[in-house]
């Protein structure tokens, strides 16, 4: 999941640097058999408590236990790595969707066939998300996207429909942009924030995250750097985390943004900007919206003991029935992963229900680069930040991207 | 400088030095005299009792300083990878981490705008913190109020000075252009965050407003130091304000001037949780500092071995001025005193 970063990141890096720099482990304490533990990034009370109660109600008809261990979600993984260095890590591990290559590489997590795990019936982009070469290693409850979020009444008031073309989205962000406000919001910040929300552009214009220079790229930063330069984009955008992009839209700066579910909660609590979704635009008409796919998914790491992983995998099970994926992806206004689940899940929420279609053909970060991922990343957001700040052509910017995401390679 | 060494020697087996005859000559005889009479008690065990005192210091630097220190540059010659902290395994590749960060284009960016990042933020820190402190050394009402409210930088966390200030700096709606513009002084408004050529700029601005408390106070301190008839002696003579700051308070604050600087200087070369907060490195990678490089390496892409490699880097860029420090100190106190 994308969530909101800021303060955790740095928090997160502060955290991580001194114990990774000491080589120290955590404390690794014999666990008790009957209880399962979940590390994950659940340190809000309240989504603490939500999956809590959503673990103990698969448990309980187990006889066992579950202890989560919430940490910020950027200390995840390296808290994961400590504890995999002096073998204490849990039962069940939750990871950012984008995180998981690098741990299946190391040959740290047991393939979920193995536990008894069957995800037959899940969507191909949510089991795409949980698998790394092949295999299977871990498994989405609910997954999420990105989509168009406009304010009904400035659209109404300027006359204009919700964009369904690159050009459209041009000219209608041209229209809303007066005064205060602008009339499209995006992130474009140096991070994964601005990179989730480029790629639903690059990927629908064609863009290939491995061959980054491929020609087709170009177009989605074309269409950026117009939009900035018309004016209907705030030049701020490159330093704008997706949690910026939606105070501007609250605030009324914007008539338009790029942003994900998990914003809902947000959006719902207040009554100044009446807001609807739409999917994002394509480069033309009739073409299908390539979105990102994100969310975090939970893996089983290989233990000595056996019964723990098979009981990790019976409480996998239980959390991804049609019914509790339902529940949850309700709770967290994400999108169930299980296509059944999904369908209801639509049916039950229609203003929600762009999301659901986007899931079902979005794309995994990691399906095609697996571990270099991270590299690509970088050398994504410099390609659209050098873009953006008029340092670089976009052809300029990719060919140079492909040539920092490259030497990386082994 | 060469009367820092002797001091070393005085734990030489060999009481009657040798070679003190023709190194001591240079430095001065006296030293050389009070020897031989340190030297004795050791065989009554004091010398062990003081190595004993010394013990605890020792295993503290080696464990909390060395060990680290030690397995970082190892780190930095392997493939250190998320699979090495499941398996143990880190095989040696030689010189390939350093090669591949010294052919990283980034590397090069992120060292200078390190240096201009430090060399700015102490210039600023320094000559504004010493500015006030000057000032508040003069007794006037409401003179430790004001100084309160000038700590207060000190007392918020970095992180949160940072999202404050990335709100007062946005282009458009930020507090600063806003102000700017209402007085007529810029039109389009300053594109403090969002322009490569400016982001770095308004980083050490944040910064230098970050560390001025910490000048401030450990200059006033010194100030304080100062014997107050140097000051009359000064006016008798008729020395105007700007000579009597040339000849009195710089050479007397000299040893705490080196002090702030260097403390200075060794929080800002490492510099990352402000910069992370307030541009993560961009726009286009203008803010890139060896902190946040390292950060990158290590925690995004997970490569710890060339994350190592540029945490190296740091350490020696901060080791030489480690030395620099103590050498000058050490001349302090051959001369000062």
């Amino acid at each position: 999941m994308r969530r909101p970063r800021g303060i955790r990141v740095i928090a997160a890096a502060t955290a991580a640097l001194v114990p990774v720099t000491l080589g120290l482990t955590g404390c690794a304490a014999t666990p008790d058999p009957g209880t399962v533990t979940v590390l994950n990034s659940a340190t809000d009370a309240a989504e603490h408590d939500a999956n809590q109660k959503f673990l103990d109600r698969c448990a309980r008809p187990l006889g066992l236990k579950v202890e989560q261990i919430s940490v910020p979600a950027d200390t995840v993984a390296s808290k994961a790595l400590r504890m995999a260095s002096s073998d204490s890590l849990t039962d069940i591990l939750e990871l950012d969707g984008s995180e998981l290559p690098q741990f299946a590489e190391t040959g740290g997590l047991r393939p979920l066939e193995e536990v008894g795990l069957d995800t037959a019936g899940f969507s191909d982009s949510a089991t795409s998300l949980g698998s790394f070469e092949g295999t299977q290693y871990a498994v989405a409850r609910s997954v999420n996207s990105l989509a168009l979020l406009y304010n009904k009444d400035l659209l109404r008031a300027a006359d204009v429909e919700p964009p369904t073309t690159w050009a459209e989205l041009r000219a209608a962000a041209k229209k809303l942009t007066s005064g205060n406000t602008y009339g499209m919001a995006f992130s474009a910040s140096p991070n994964a924030d601005g990179v989730y929300q480029f790629l639903p552009f690059f990927w629908s214009g064609g863009g290939d995250e491995v061959r980054l220079d491929n020609g087709k790229g170009e177009a989605a930063l074309t269409l950026w750097k117009e939009l900035m330069g018309d004016g209907s984009v705030s030049k701020s955008v490159v330093n704008w985390n997706q949690q910026d992009v939606n105070d501007q839209f609250v605030a009324g700066r914007a008539a338009m943004m790029i942003n994900g579910p998990w914003q809902v909660p947000v959006l719902s609590a207040q009554d100044k900007v009446d807001w609807a979704v739409a999917t994002i635009p394509v480069p033309r008409a009739g073409q299908d919206a390539v979105a990102p796919i994100g969310g975090t998914v939970m893996a089983v790491p290989k233990s000595d003991d056996s019964g723990r992983e098979k009981n990790a995998g019976k409480i996998l099970t239980c959390l991804n029935s049609e019914r509790n994926q339902l529940a949850w992806g309700e709770s967290v206004n994400n999108v169930p992963t299980r296509a059944s689940a999904a369908a209801s899940y639509a049916e039950k929420h229609p203003e929600l229900a762009p999301f659901v279609d986007l899931v079902a053909t979005a794309r995994s970060r990691t399906a095609k680069v697996g571990t270099r991922w991270p590299v690509v990343n970088d050398a994504l957001a410099g390609a659209f930040q050098s873009v953006l700040t008029g340092r670089a052509g976009p052809e300029a910017a990719l060919k140079n991207a492909q040539r920092q995401a490259s030497a990386g390679e082994k | 400088m060469t009367t820092a060494v002797p001091p070393a020697g005085s734990l030489d087996p060999a009481p009657p030095s040798p070679s003190g005859s023709s190194s001591s000559s240079s430095t001065g005889v006296p030293g050389k005299n009070a020897r031989p009479t340190l030297k004795k008690p050791r065989r009554d065990g004091h010398s062990l009792l003081r190595w004993l005192f010394v013990l605890p210091a020792l295993l503290y630097m080696a464990l909390f300083f060395g060990y680290p220190l030690v397995r970082n540059v190892v780190m930095s010659f392997q493939r250190y990878t998320p699979t090495t902290y499941f398996t143990g395994e880190a095989p040696f590749t030689g010189l390939d981490n350093w090669r591949a960060v010294f052919s990283n284009e980034l590397f090069a960016d992120s060292l200078w705008h390190t240096a201009v990042f430090t060399v700015g933020s102490l210039t600023g820190q320094f000559t504004i913190g010493l500015a006030l402190a000057v000032f508040f050394s003069r007794r006037f009402r409401l003179s430790g109020a004001i100084r309160a409210v000038l700590l207060l930088p000190w007392l918020v966390p970095m992180v949160v000075s940072a999202v404050v200030w990335r709100r007062m700096l946005d282009q458009d709606h930020g507090i600063l252009n806003t102000a700017l513009q209402a007085v007529g002084l810029a039109d389009g408004g300053v594109p403090w965050l969002s322009s490569p050529s400016v982001a770095l700029l308004s980083a050490i601005m944040v910064n230098i407003w970050i560390g001025i408390p910490f000048n401030m106070v450990i200059l006033y301190g010194g100030l304080q130091e100062i014997p107050r008839e140097l000051y009359e002696a000064a006016s008798l003579d008729g020395a105007s304000p700007w000579r009597t700051f040339r000849s009195v308070t710089l050479p007397l604050l000299r040893p705490v001037i080196t002090v702030v600087l260097v403390l200075g200087f060794m929080s800002t070369v490492k510099i990352l949780d402000l910069i992370l907060a307030l541009t993560s490195g961009g726009p286009a990678d203008s803010t890139q500092t060896l902190g946040t490089v390292t950060y990158q390496l290590s925690f995004l892409q997970l490569d710890f071995g060339q994350g190592a490699v540029v945490g190296n880097v740091l350490i020696v860029i901060s080791a030489v001025f480690a030395v620099l420090y103590l050498r000058a100190n050490r001349a302090d106190f051959g001369t000062g005193k």
